[in-house]
């Protein structure tokens, strides 16, 4: 593709108030929506603000809203997001903070993973170590299977972003967080399921997911944070059944 | 939503699946040929099948109705808290309370009840 060719890109200026600013961008193959913000600000206006890291699809730290849909830029082609008139419109993502341009707070979404217990506590057994050193999980049991699909999480808030009920309600824990519980309460090592389970259990917990499924369309990792909705629900209704959360 | 008002709203839809079909399936056929007033009371007085299934039918909508409207409310509302229980919990019992009314209307042989 020749370099004298132009991509037309409005990118978002300001915080919660602002406008869209327009930038030419000369199209190159393979481009990545990061590499058009990229030039922008190395090129064009110094002053635009905006988040990255990795540049490889790990960090999780560049998601925008392009075009309307949320999506890791790293890893999206400008040409796979393109609008047909050759447009491209970045923003920051949705339901989220605007710091500024297409850098949002992430702290509120990183908190949630605490409030649902997203984090590993491992059970009375493992902490005696003279009892056992290794918890055996073997890699095809159901458990470590269910934890699998939805381990690879990178933190990107695109999930988040595209849910209908974050937008709703803001204490809702939200897809990454209640996937984030979903992986532990299948960690067979763990032993903090009931704290886990009372806290995605309340009115901002898993019964408050729509089941729209935007989340599971928009990550950009392929997990399906809708299905450990689903999971958690299950594990709750056997909890209040008085059955193990297992 | 705790758990428990989720588990009573989908033991409550999975009643209501069942009586809605066979409450709308039953008034299909029972005025396929037109019937009057008098020959449906007459097949429902005093039928106890029909109480209990009508009576069913009502604690379903009793449970599921106000659960739901809850839901639709701290969605779409602020309102929230103790107000908001206690309002859906007095619109479950005016559902129950028609509906054990309606049921018993068609059930119980009593000329006050007969137009």
């Amino acid at each position: 593709m020749s370099e004298s060719k132009l991509l037309h890109v409005e990118v978002w200026r300001g915080a919660a108030e602002g406008k869209f600013q327009s930038f030419d961008v000369p199209r190159r193959e393979h481009q990545t929506v990061l590499d058009v913000v990229t030039q922008i600000q190395r090129e064009q206006d110094a002053t635009l603000s905006y988040r990255f890291a990795c540049r490889v699809g790990m960090c999780g730290s560049c998601a925008m809203v392009v075009n309307g849909r949320p999506r890791w830029t790293c890893r999206t082609r400008v040409s796979t997001a393109v609008k047909a008139d050759g447009r491209l419109r970045l923003e920051p993502l949705k339901n989220f903070t605007v710091v500024k341009d297409l850098a949002v707070e992430m702290t509120d979404f990183f908190d949630k993973n605490r409030d649902a217990k997203g984090y590993f506590e491992p059970h009375k057994s493992w902490q005696d170590l003279s009892q056992r050193q290794f918890e055996i999980v073997p890699p095809a049991s159901p458990q470590r299977q269910a934890a699998d699909a939805g381990i690879e999480c990178i933190g990107c808030g695109v999930c988040h972003s595209a849910c209908d009920v974050v937008a709703w309600n803001e204490d809702y824990l939200g897809p990454a967080a209640l996937n984030r519980a979903w992986t532990l309460v299948n960690d067979v090592r763990d032993g903090g399921q009931e704290a886990r389970l009372g806290a995605i259990s309340g009115s901002a917990g898993c019964h408050a997911c729509h089941t729209h499924m935007n989340c599971t369309q928009f990550c950009p990792k392929g997990i399906a944070p809708t299905y450990s909705i689903a999971g958690l629900k299950r594990a709750m209704v056997s909890r209040a059944l008085g059955r193990s959360a297992r | 939503m705790t758990a428990a008002l989720f588990i009573a709203q989908r033991l409550s839809a999975a009643v209501l699946a069942f009586a809605v079909t066979v409450h709308l399936a039953t008034i299909l056929y029972a005025v396929r040929t037109g019937l009057t007033a008098e020959e449906v009371l007459g097949r429902t007085r005093e039928n106890v099948w029909f109480l209990a299934f009508y009576l069913l039918f009502v604690l379903a909508i009793a449970i599921h109705a106000p659960i739901g409207l809850r839901n639709i409310a701290r969605e779409w509302t602020n309102w929230r808290g103790r107000s908001l229980d206690v309002a859906l919990a007095i619109v479950a019992v005016v559902l129950l309370l028609l509906g054990v009314r309606a049921a018993l209307a068609v059930y119980l042989p009593i000329a006050m009840y007969l137009r």
